[in-house]
């Protein structure tokens, strides 16, 4: 930790820090939402400790607690969890660890350890920012996941309190930085509206996969130069 | 619930598989990379797949109308989140006016 505190400036730490804290909300939202939703205990938990992927932990529980069949709700997951892809190409070598601290580190990454690192001017800041981010997104996104679930599961009628509309809003939260481009935003909309007329007719987690079909949208208006 | 082995199968399915995508691009760095373009477009499926769970758990239940209530709720929510809100006031203005718009006899 001592390095970290050379290698990183305060302003740097201190929006780590913030950002953990976002992430810890986020946490106790998910526990609380999935158990509220009939899930069991140990799945949020579990999925928190083991994915570690907030926006495609949502997206799987939301299916499974629909009645879609998890498989496809872990594909679904996959989908959501392809970015992760170009991030690591993005990131300068061993970010993510060396020998079997690799094992870890390459679970540490997510959107923003990404973020953090690649704004980082020299290597050792990099390599700093990704793991004290990485850490402290883990340590909150677990943490905030088990207590979360542990309230939720002490909430008995969930709709009168209406955790049911907080579980759309905390994922549009998540995404609305996105949909500010206006292609993203015209693409998610149109993909909604697909999902939305496939849902009566298709069984649970389905529709979803089908507003795939939006990314054609985002293909016709900037055609590759 | 479904039975338990099934979503113990798409968890550990969902953790895996995560964890390959995750350990790839560090481990493909020196042999390939990805133009930008298909980078946006991953990015964008994401979102593509998230807002469509957005719509579909906020207006529908069961294969049919949620009702009012909700997706009223999750507007003011995305209201509050595109003016930049707090995380935080986002999520609990959007459970609060469902609870509030169901005290009212909205459903």
């Amino acid at each position: 930790m001592s390095s970290i505190r050379r290698t990183l400036e305060g302003s740097v730490r201190r929006d780590i820090g913030l950002t953990c804290l976002a992430v810890l909300f986020t946490g106790l939202s998910y526990g609380a939402i999935a158990v509220a939703s009939g899930l069991p205990l140990w799945l949020p938990i579990a999925q928190s400790v083991f994915v570690t992927a907030g926006a495609s932990e949502f997206l799987f529980i939301g299916i499974v607690a629909a009645g879609g069949n998890p498989i496809a709700a872990a594909l679904a997951g996959l989908g959501v969890n392809a970015r992760h892809l170009p991030y690591g190409l993005a990131l300068a070598p061993d970010i993510t660890g060396r020998g079997w601290r690799r094992l870890f580190g390459t679970h540490l990454m997510n959107d923003e350890t990404v973020v953090f690192a690649l704004a980082q001017p020299d290597y050792p800041g990099q390599r700093a920012a990704y793991r004290l981010c990485g850490l402290g997104a883990f340590v909150a996104w677990s943490g905030g996941a088990t207590v979360g679930a542990l309230i939720g599961s002490a909430v008995h009628d969930t709709n009168a309190f209406g955790l049911d509309a907080m579980f759309p809003a905390v994922i549009l939260a998540l995404i609305v930085p996105s949909l500010r481009d206006r292609a993203t935003l015209r693409a998610a909309a149109a993909g909604a509206v697909i999902a939305l007329a496939a849902a009566p007719f298709l069984p649970a987690g389905l529709p979803v996969l089908l507003a795939l079909a939006a990314v054609a949208l985002l293909r016709r208006e900037r055609p590759t130069p | 619930m479904k039975d338990t082995t099934l979503v113990v199968a798409g968890m550990a399915t969902l953790a895996a598989g995560t964890y390959a995508i995750r350990f790839a691009g560090p481990a493909l760095r020196t042999r390939m990379s990805l133009p930008p373009r298909a980078t946006k477009l991953l990015e964008a499926a994401a979102v593509i797949l998230l807002a469509a769970l957005v719509a579909t758990t906020a207006l529908t239940e069961d294969h049919g109308f949620s009702g009012f209530a909700r997706p009223a709720g999750v507007l003011a929510g995305g209201v509050l989140a595109w003016r930049k809100a707090p995380f935080l006031v986002v999520v609990l203005a959007a459970a609060a006016t469902t609870a509030l718009l169901r005290l009212l006899g909205v459903r």
